[in-house]
């Protein structure tokens, strides 16, 4: 016990945590987690970084109040536990952005309640949080947010890139002139199968940059 | 001939492991077997290779193929004289036809073979001849007036989406010329769509003569306005406006037979997709609460793309069932979704296409089926001897 207080906020070990999900533990393209989500909130790039930010946030304090309780939490009723406190930082989360970014929280609308059923959140409450302390359970859901969130971005990029020709609403394509020489905007890109073969194509990159993933 | 042979054994040891164009081998290979029957043979076993290979199967479906697309450049030709108000000779509007269908071939061969020699040159394999006919059926498939990097993208997008990544020719889920017409349908639906696509020049904004519409059969039925409703021999016919090579039912039965003939597209299939086209029309005849259900059933089998997806897109031998049992249910399917889709989704006028789609997805789990109650069919019988035999 007294050695591990001697180790520092942000030891090697933590810091992986957080890293370890951006990469070759991405809970989307690695553990193919919270993909319904990603389709739905990836039609542009502002809804995608609010959304991903709440997920963070969610993640990371449930992680955090839920490795503070572990030993308190009775086996059998955990999951009921885990639920209550993810409602709870949910519910947190809507109201704060129904009380300072409404016009996006109308843009999400349903999907931030939808959090609570997020696989990704569930998931490490399970397989982290109920065996670790309290700081590292915290950052591990920050990592793990921050890797889901920035899958989310790198979709949205794409999605309203070609489906809008707009970034944050600026009319990127049309202020270079890219219309005129018979250019269009991919309808497709805007309905939700895209954002699967975008995520698809994510993980084609990343499986054949690291051959390790293959097979996993 | 003989001295064309000669000169590419000349050719060969240059492209063979250790030669100087060792990495275009694959390339080399593919054109040395597109005009020669391939000399390999087989060394164990008692495996028989017949000449009628991959390529040869291809090149009868690109032959069958040939009367709708001669006929889809006299259509194409017709249609635009038409819209303008004249009445063009057979080969003048053919040529004319002609000259407009030509680029989006070259540009569907160029950018799908181009991709196809690519992979395989990256895997290491031969060039497949898959995309050989797919590059034909993109363009009869594809309303005239599609922009060329509109198609190229399509293409680009089902071979290496729809084929490469699943390994090639072969091993794909969907069928890939249709693939490619879905990618424009969902991506760029103004150019799938409406009254204006299907003859050449509408979109520029030609003058048109009164009374000329450019809707087909479909769209009329779709917005309920049928008092220009073509009649049936002309649909058979086929020169009504449409996607390229869809319109003829005439030109389509002669490459029907071409492929029935030298058994490379399955009967069973084109015939119960017929089947199953004419049982849902009559059921919606039996039922008829609206106009359009109450169209005689056999307009379906003519109208759009319903022939020639029957004949050239149901029977693709990768993407349909491989079961004979499971043939008659992959048809049957295929013929009642397409027709229910037109006449009940409001949002699409034709339906063929994402009925085989959503055939193609189905097309393991129905073989899968048929081999499992096969078996389980067999068990019974041989459990049934052992009893008898043990008494």
């Amino acid at each position: 016990m007294s050695n591990q207080e001697k180790e520092p906020v942000f030891s090697a070990k933590n810091l992986k945590l957080l890293s370890e999900p951006l990469g070759r533990n991405n809970p989307i393209t690695v553990q193919v987690l919270g993909i319904c989500s990603a389709l739905a909130v990836t039609v542009k790039l502002k809804p995608a970084i609010v959304m991903a930010l709440s997920v963070m946030i969610v993640t990371g304090f449930s992680n955090l109040v839920i490795a503070s309780l572990r030993k308190f939490i009775p086996d059998r009723i955990r999951i009921i536990v885990q639920l209550v406190v993810i409602a709870t930082m949910v519910i947190l989360v809507d109201q704060f952005l129904k009380a300072y970014v409404f016009d996006v929280s109308k843009q999400l609308s349903v999907f931030v309640g939808l959090i609570i059923t997020n696989c990704i959140i569930m998931g490490r409450l399970e397989a982290f949080a109920m065996a670790n302390k309290p700081w590292p359970s915290f950052l591990d859901g920050i990592g793990n947010g921050a890797g889901y969130g920035m899958i989310l971005v790198i979709v949205a990029f794409f999605r309203e890139l070609l489906g809008s020709g707009t970034l944050f609403g600026y009319p990127v394509l049309e202020k270079l002139g890219i219309y005129k020489t018979g250019y269009e905007n991919n309808g497709m890109a805007i309905l939700p199968p895209m954002a699967l073969i975008i995520v698809g194509l994510i993980i084609w990159v990343q499986r054949s940059r690291d051959k390790s993933l293959i097979g996993k | 001939m003989d001295s064309l042979r000669k000169k590419i054994d000349k050719l060969k040891p240059r492209f063979t492991k250790g030669g100087k164009f060792e990495k275009l081998q694959s390339v080399f290979e593919g054109f040395e077997s597109f005009l020669f029957v391939s000399d390999k043979v087989t060394h164990k076993g008692s495996h028989i290779r017949d000449s009628i290979d991959l390529k040869r199967t291809m090149t009868v479906v690109i032959i069958a193929l040939i009367p709708a697309l001669l006929f889809g450049c006299y259509n194409t030709g017709l249609q635009h004289f038409r819209s303008v108000g004249t009445d063009p000779a057979l080969l003048q509007a053919f040529w004319f036809g002609f000259i407009k269908l030509l680029p989006l071939i070259i540009v569907s061969y160029v950018v799908g073979l181009g991709i196809e020699f690519i992979a395989a040159q990256i895997r290491g394999h031969e060039i497949n001849e898959g995309y050989l006919v797919t590059g034909l059926l993109i363009p009869l498939i594809m309303p005239i007036d599609v922009p060329l990097w509109m198609l190229a993208l399509a293409v680009a997008f089902s071979v290496i989406l729809g084929k490469e990544v699943f390994g090639g020719t072969g091993m794909n889920v969907f069928n890939p010329a249709l693939l490619a017409r879905a990618f424009i349908f969902f991506s760029y639906p103004a150019w799938m769509t409406g009254d204006n696509v299907w003859t050449e020049g509408l979109t520029k904004g030609i003058n048109v003569i009164d009374g000329y519409s450019g809707a087909t059969p479909l769209s009329m039925l779709a917005t309920g306005d049928t008092s220009n409703l073509p009649s049936f021999l002309n649909m058979f016919i086929g020169n009504i406006p449409g996607s390229v090579g869809e319109t003829s039912v005439i030109a389509i039965l002669l490459g029907a037979a071409i492929l029935l003939i030298t058994g490379v597209g399955s009967w069973k299939i084109m015939l119960s997709v017929f089947a199953g086209g004419t049982a849902m029309g009559l059921l919606l005849n039996a039922l008829s609460v609206n106009e359009y259900m109450e169209l005689p059933f056999y307009y379906h089998l003519v109208m759009g793309g319903f022939a020639f997806g029957a004949v050239f897109m149901a029977t693709d031998p990768v993407t349909g069932s491989q079961t004979e049992t499971g043939k008659w249910i992959y048809g049957f399917l295929i013929g009642i979704l397409s027709v229910l889709i037109r006449v009940l989704n409001p949002a699409y006028p034709e339906g063929v296409m994402l009925a085989i789609l959503l055939m193609n997805v189905f097309a393991p789990l129905i073989d899968y089926y048929v081999v499992q109650s096969n078996i389980k069919r067999r068990l019974k019988r041989s459990r049934v001897a052992l009893n008898t035999g043990v008494k």
